[in-house]
């Protein structure tokens, strides 16, 4: 019987299928659900930076808004004694996941700035998070920021956090560095245990009606795995901590290549919402069949050995592939250029 | 709290105080929100939603009633089921409890109200102290016991509860609203297994014995014939013979357990006293002090206060008094015009008549202390001092000056005692909004809680809710503080000042006592501080010799991402150079205090505010002074030189902060005053203010219509009207063809009462093509913009009214050309309510009389010192009224009954002279309808000229009808109020007035919460909204009011919001008024107390429209005349899941953060609510109206 085990930062993991953060573990029933069906670990739905601060806000209109200096109504709205913050119901939550869940869980920590909401970071340890991913959403939009800017925000972020904490850290990377493999190497650096690959960015759009721009949900596609999958190759032989890649895995094809490539785990996110929980269960029989038509005798036998140090074709993976791809173009049936 | 061996001492206000006791006496709680008694039902409230219990372990149920009266009955029917039942009130609330007092001790049933006394409305609505409502209560039967101080009011809680289930007689405990309600204290707080040992556990099981039970059943409450209601009366009089006794008995046990003694009517002074003042209430502490000082000069003199005033013991109180006394002061703080003496005064002298032994000492009477006046040692001094001539007045006043009745005694304003030699005395003047007054309760707190001294806190706002000026009044010292009046002029050791222009503004350091340490927050470096310093407050600091320190707290906020609020730096800055406190020990605890508040609550602002304190000590600088004066500017307010006398002499002075020296004969006797005051505080608030850009705009209207401050204005004019006009003054050819060429348009800020809210610029519909973050506009920075503005402002205001007749009032451009005649109010910034009102001014202004509950608009409307409420050029304006609160659609009615009745009269005069007049005049006088802005120009210019032809009729009739004439012009009759007035303690009288089918029209401004108190819950408030009285959510629906006015088929009924569709609000609004019956305009109106973020106001109000929380729609029951269905929705089904609306408002997404479970389940049933309700509407609005009997 071939064995589905992975190491993914420090822990020994019972095949690669992580679920990522998602809404599907806010509910500890659908968290036991993603368990049952076979998920080795779980990444907590994400504690957003915004969300802490937009909170902060609330509570400053508690705090302060509410005075107006009247006679008649020093206050208006009466803050309740037992009133439990957003970090107060993540924490709460971790700590309930963690003791009806067998599967370790990693908490998830989301924003773009390293100021003071980053060191709650402590609190999710406390709590009994077995590992941190550090999710850093940010759109590098400012024409004085450099890369160097941008890559020295994740490392600050990244500092800031190792700082505070003792358990292993992951950070979810952006696909657009210019150099993805220099700057992982900088995170290795820095003391990360793993990174992610990639984020997915959602796009904005223009309404035309309103001219007003509005952001839009679009779950992934496979189509995306291919870019974590290069990525993954060419980074997993030349880099010393876990990867895990992250967008556009639905079916068993594209998480075997990405094991092949390298990856220590999977996440899956899209999949799930689509098809539910139990798709981690099919996933799973699946990748079962394809090690024992294929003779493999476990994952781990696998992993990393089409990854660009091993390839036989390391080109492949560079320039000669692109090359390749577009010589290979045939117009379709019927089109004329 | 500190824990000592037989009491904790507790630093807390007198409302606290009275409702901590009450709590833990009563198990059922009924409730209803006035001023200044509010906060005690919202403790109850919160205690028990925090399952605190009472002494016998079950935790009161509070219930928050309709009303005063309400609670009352509820009170009386809870106790004759056989609970411990209690209400806290005040003023027309304890009036409207008056029928069920007299029931409740008629039946000799044990009970307490606590009232935080206030003075009744009269010739004018006052939220302040007195003892006018606790006196019109003197004759119900209820026992009145009187509390002076803090501490007391916690004491006699209990002792009247104990005495009143031992005696049966209930008890009215009160004490000085705001004075002692809103004053913080230190004071012991008994154990409750003490109180537990000294309640009598035997009367508490009686009273339960005598309640209504059908295993023991009997008839109380019966009707009684003459033959046997008398003697029944007489029969309760055992009871009241030996309640004072009781009352004392307790009064000593408590004594003992507590060694906190009382007597029922106890003498302070000389025992040798020739002079004695005889009063209740917090003013006989002032007397203490005063006394003390007194007899420390050799003066025998002494104060007898007066504690328990019903049942009066006239044996004891006249033996209290020392035989040696020859002359008697008796003190009331309240008035009964036309009576032989206050109250007070004349039990004092049928007292002294029945039991004094010998000569009768000379007794006068004197009034002090009206509506929280204040009351001085300097003011007692010369009540004693009138009493050593040999024909004191037997009337007097003290406190005011009575130029008319010469009554008023003279006092000596720097009179001080030595009470204060211990003391330190703080001053801090802050804005409203920057959280002053909650930095120093903190700072009592501190200081009481964490050291053996004593502390003292009471705080004094103006009337105004957006840019309200704070002054706090802290003492702390090694005694116990007892002074009940403000730090007088040379007594601050500390004085704070938090917002620079103030400095402009007021006299800051008048009361800064010589060395005192004054610390200012201004944007000037060190160096220059002194220089920019006005010339009076320099003076101050020379002759003084006043340390000066100066914080740029703005500056150090925003450094340490405090954004605007400097409450914590201030705090600090106190600390770090009063000395009241070591400062490295005051500094760890201002810390400590931030983690208490804060909390877990918020970590970042835990962070934030230490970082701040930090900051703080490092910005803080002291500045060189010079010995000489420097500058040429003075502080002080003044009037334009223009302005009215009246507003020179009373309006001006109040503005000034100087009403207090107005004499008598300045003022009006009845109340009566000018309109368009407001006009004359210039009160600078806006940072930034709209700057209008002509090139975009299109002159819809929408920045007019939603301005809650009438701030921003258009105007049509000919063009060459213009040509004078300053050179920044914009206006351009008018868009539309309703406006010839030649028509200019202008829109036009008016930069110093301008709050910079930014909802004009969030309704401007208009961006530019190529960059669309600007619109047709914009706010800018006002500092630069103020001179030209104020300039232009002048220009625009001084140019003519366009003509109405000309002006389509249906359009939003058209109706916002009307001049409003209401505006600059004090409403918060981005109110939700004004923008309705000033529409109706603006539509109907010229020709309307409001009648106006009680509530946000009367206080932005009619408190002094100014009204926004205006007239036009040709003197014509809203004429204006408040009645109460409970009886607005009454009063409005009574009004509109009154002009038809003297209009009728008219029509009936001219009908019967019209031989004498122009036939074809008589007619078209009697025929116009006054539908539409050209016919009331024509009705206006036929009665003028109708009043021309009369002045020349030598007739009875004739004159009798010129002085009825104007009545034969139509008025507009609008009854303004909130959802509190309409939905609870009025609504009996709407829907009264509704069913009466008369020409009234009334506007709900609905905020879905008592807003003026504080955010109460209302019947108003939505199901799932946290608000005062459901802290854990409202579980209940609101109440569909345009349903129930719907139902009466003749009432014009339309539920609108502004800021989601104006021209729907424009049209319900002419619609009603020209609707020939009775009218309910139902205004959807965000509040700051729904926890938004104002500027976000439309956005909410469309959030509210589109989750099917405020669908919109008018039922006109003209339509059903012509077939048609009454009822129009105006507003689609709803599009937006209820959900997104409650997550954007605190007042529900709170609930998700304290109890999840309910507020899902609360939110889903309101989800299907909302659905049902639009449901509904849609399916009566469908309805087909012309059925089988209409003739096609």
């Amino acid at each position: 019987m071939q064995t589905l085990q992975t190491q993914y930062l420090g822990m020994t993991l019972k095949n690669p299928l992580v679920p990522s953060a998602s809404p599907l573990s806010r509910d500890l029933d659908s968290a036991r659900h993603l368990e049952d069906a076979g998920a080795s670990a779980l990444v907590m739905h994400s504690l957003f930076e915004e969300e802490l601060i937009a909170e902060e806000k609330k509570l400053e209109r508690f705090f302060y808004h509410q005075d107006l200096g009247h006679h008649e109504s020093s206050s208006f709205l009466p803050l309740p004694d037992n009133y439990r913050s957003g970090l107060d119901t993540y924490l709460e939550h971790l700590q309930q996941l963690k003791s009806h869940l067998q599967v370790p869980v990693i908490g998830s920590l989301n924003g773009i700035t390293d100021a003071g909401w980053i060191e709650y970071a402590k609190e999710l340890q406390d709590a009994g998070a077995d590992a941190l991913e550090l999710n850093v959403y940010y759109i590098a939009a400012n024409i004085l920021e450099s890369a160097e800017d941008v890559e020295q925000r994740y490392i600050n972020m990244l500092r800031k956090l190792l700082d505070v904490v003792s358990i292993p850290v992951t950070v979810k990377l952006s696909p657009q560095f210019s150099s993805p493999v220099h700057f992982a190497h900088q995170l290795q650096q820095t003391g990360v245990a793993g990174i992610a690959l990639f984020n997915r960015f959602y796009q904005c759009d223009i309404n035309l009606e309103t001219l007003a721009v509005e952001p839009q949900l679009q779950l992934s596609s496979p189509y995306e795995a291919l870019l974590r999958v290069r990525w993954t190759a060419i980074m997993r032989g030349q880099l010393d901590i876990d990867i895990a890649v992250t967008g556009g895995f639905h079916n068993t094809p594209d998480i075997i290549k990405a094991l092949l490539a390298g990856a220590n785990v999977v996440h899956l996110c899209s999949a799930l919402l689509q098809q539910g929980s139990q798709r981690i269960s099919t996933l799973l029989d699946e990748m079962r069949q394809w090690l024992e038509d294929n003779e493999y005798d476990s994952v781990q036998q696998m992993q990393g050995s089409l990854s660009q140090t091993n390839a036989a074709d390391p080109g492949a993976f560079e320039r000669s592939n692109y090359r390749h791809v577009l010589q290979s173009w045939t117009p379709p049936p019927g089109v004329r250029y | 709290m500190q824990k000592t061996a037989d009491h904790r001492t507790v630093t807390i206000d007198g409302n606290e105080a009275a409702a901590t006791m009450a709590h833990l006496l009563n198990e059922v709680i009924l409730i209803y929100p006035i001023t200044p008694a509010s906060p005690m039902g919202e403790l109850a409230d919160d205690w028990s939603a925090a399952g605190v219990s009472n002494l016998w372990g079950a935790v009161p149920e509070v219930i928050e009633m309709q009303s005063e009266a309400g609670a009352a009955g509820a009170i009386h029917g809870a106790l004759q089921a056989g609970s411990l039942a209690t209400t806290f009130t005040a003023s027309q609330g304890l009036l409207l409890m008056l029928p069920n007092m007299y029931k409740i001790a008629g039946e000799l049933t044990p009970a307490v109200i606590h009232v935080a006394a206030r003075s009744v409305a009269t010739h004018a609505l006052s939220i302040f102290g007195d003892h006018s409502d606790v006196m019109a209560a003197r004759a119900t039967g209820f026992a009145m016991l009187c509390s002076n101080s803090v501490q007391e009011a916690l004491d006699f809680a209990f002792i009247a509860q104990a005495a009143s289930l031992k005696g049966r007689i209930p008890v009215l405990h009160f004490f000085d609203g705001f004075r002692t309600s809103h004053e913080i204290n230190k004071i012991s707080l008994p154990d409750k297994s003490m109180i537990a040992d000294l309640l009598d556990e035997q009367a508490v099981s009686a009273h339960r014995k005598r309640a209504l039970s059908p295993l023991q059943p009997v008839i109380r409450g019966t009707s009684q014939n003459p033959d046997v209601f008398f003697q029944s009366r007489e029969a309760i009089n055992p009871f009241y013979q030996a309640f004072p006794g009781l009352v004392q008995d307790t009064m000593d046990r408590f004594g003992e357990a507590t060694g906190r003694h009382y007597k029922l009517y106890e003498y302070h002074g000389d025992p040798q006293a020739q002079r004695v003042v005889v009063m209740m209430g917090s003013g006989a502490e002032t007397a203490v002090e005063t006394v003390d000082y007194l007899c420390r000069q050799g003066e025998a003199t002494g104060v007898l206060k007066v504690r328990l005033f019903r049942p009066l013991d006239a044996g004891l109180l006249t033996a209290a008094l020392p035989s040696t006394v020859q002359a008697i002061a008796v003190l009331d703080r309240s008035k009964e015009p036309g009576a032989g003496g206050e109250p007070l005064y004349k039990d004092v002298v049928t007292a002294l008549v029945q039991h004094w032994s010998g000569d009768l000492p000379k007794v006068c009477g004197g009034i002090y202390g009206l509506s929280s006046k204040e009351f001085t040692p300097g003011m007692l001094k010369a009540v004693f001092d009138e009493l050593k001539l040999e024909q004191p007045q037997r009337y007097f006043s003290v406190g005011i000056v009575d130029d008319i009745n010469h009554t008023s005694l003279d006092w000596d304003p720097d009179f001080r005692t030595d009470a204060h030699a211990q003391a330190f005395q703080a001053l801090f003047y802050g804005l409203g909004s920057d959280g002053t007054v909650g930095a120093n309760k903190n700072s009592i707190k501190i200081i009481g809680e964490n050291t053996e001294l004593n502390a003292q806190g009471y705080f004094v706002y103006d009337s105004k809710k957006s840019g309200a000026v704070t002054i706090s009044h802290l003492r702390f010292g090694p005694d116990p503080i007892h002074a009940a009046y403000l730090i007088e002029e040379g007594q601050a050791n500390f004085v704070g000042c938090h917002q620079p222009v103030f400095l402009e503004r007021y006299e800051i350091l008048d009361k800064a006592a010589i060395g005192a340490t004054f610390v200012l927050n201004t944007s000037e470096p060190p160096e220059q501080a002194w220089q920019a310093l006005p010339a009076n407050i320099q003076q101050h600091i020379i002759d003084k010799d006043i340390r000066f320190y100066v914080i740029d707290a703005y500056q150090v906020a925003q450094d340490s991402g405090m954004g605007k609020r400097i409450n914590t730096i201030m705090q600090t800055c106190f600390f770090a150079i009063s000395g009241v406190l070591p400062q490295a020990e005051a500094i760890a605890a201002i810390k400590d205090a931030v983690h208490k508040t804060y909390g877990r609550k918020s970590r970042k602002m835990v962070s934030l505010n230490i970082k701040a304190i930090d900051e703080t000590l490092a910005n803080l600088h002291e500045v060189a002074t010079s010995k000489q004066v420097s500058s040429s500017d003075q502080a002080g307010v003044t009037m334009p030189a223009d302005a009215p006398d009246f507003i020179q002499r009373v309006t001006g002075r109040i503005i000034a902060g100087h009403g207090d020296l107005i004499p008598v004969s300045a003022l009006p006797v009845d109340g009566t005053y000018p309109l368009g005051t407001a006009a004359y505080e210039k009160r600078n608030l806006a940072l930034e203010i709209p700057v209008w850009e002509t090139d975009l705009c299109t002159h819809c209207g929408k920045c007019v219509f939603v301005c809650p401050h009438s701030a921003i204005r258009s105007k049509a004019f000919d063009q060459e009207i213009v040509e004078q006009a300053p050179e920044t003054f914009k206006h351009v050819q008018i868009k539309g063809k309703d406006y010839p060429q030649g028509v200019h348009i202008s829109y036009q800020v008016a930069p110093e009462d301008c709050t910079g809210c930014n909802l004009c610029v969030d309704i401007c519909p208009i961006r530019d093509k190529s960059n669309v973050s600007r619109k047709a506009i914009n706010m800018a920075p006002q500092p630069p913009l103020r001179e030209q503005e104020a300039a232009n402002w002048s220009f625009f205001e001084a140019l003519p009214e366009y003509d109405h007749a000309e002006i389509k009032r249906n359009t939003m451009k058209g109706s916002m050309l009307m001049e409003p005649h209401f505006e600059f109010s004090g409403a918060c910034v981005g109110c939700g309510e004004t923008p309705y009102i000033r529409t109706i001014s603006q539509l109907f202004g010229d020709r309307m009389i409001v009648a106006n509950a009680t509530g946000c608009s009367s206080i932005y409307g009619g408190n002094l010192p100014t009204t926004p409420w205006r007239t036009n050029a040709e003197g014509r304006g809203p004429a204006w009224n408040n009645s109460l609160f409970e009886d607005n659609a009454e009063f409005g009615l009574g009004i509109r009954v009154a002009c038809d009745q003297r209009k009728q009269a008219a029509r009936n005069l001219l009908e019967k002279i019209s031989g004498h007049l122009d036939s074809k005049l008589v007619q078209d006088i009697l025929q116009c309808a006054e539908v539409d802005e050209a016919e009331i120009h024509e009705q206006r210019e036929r009665v003028a000229q109708l009043q021309q032809v009369l002045a020349t009729l030598d007739s009875e009739d004739a004159r009798a009808l010129l002085e009825l004439s104007d009545n034969l012009l139509r008025n507009s009759v609008w009854i303004v109020g909130g959802d509190g007035w309409a939905y609870d303690i009025g609504f009996g009288g709407v829907d009264h007035v509704l069913a009466s089918g008369r020409d009234v029209n009334i506007l709900v401004l609905d905020t879905e919460v008592y807003s003026n108190t504080g955010g109460q819950t209302s019947k108003a408030t939505p199901r799932g909204a946290v608000a005062k009285f459901s802290a854990g959510g409202k579980s209940t629906a609101k109440k569909d009011l345009a349903r129930i006015a719907m139902d009466y088929e003749s009432v014009y009924v339309a539920h609108v919001a502004y800021g989601a569709k104006d021209t729907q609000t424009l049209n319900a609004l002419l619609e009603a008024e020209s609707y020939p019956g009775t009218s309910l305009v139902i205004a959807y109106s965000p509040c700051i107390a729904h926890g938004v973020d104002m500027s976000f106001n439309h956005r909410q109000q469309k959030m509210a429209v589109d989750s099917g929380h405020w669908p919109l729609f008018r039922y006109d029951p003209r339509r059903a005349e012509s077939g048609l269905n009454p009822l129009r929705m105006d507003s689609k089904p709803p599009s937006l899941p209820y959900r997104e609306f409650v997550e954007s408002e605190t007042r529900f997404n709170m609930l998700w953060h304290s109890a999840p479970e309910t507020a899902e389940k609360l939110l889903q049933q309101s989800q299907q609510e909302v659905q049902q309700r639009y449901l509904r509407y849609q399916q009566l609005a469908a309805l087909d109206w012309a059925g089988p009997d209409v003739d096609e």
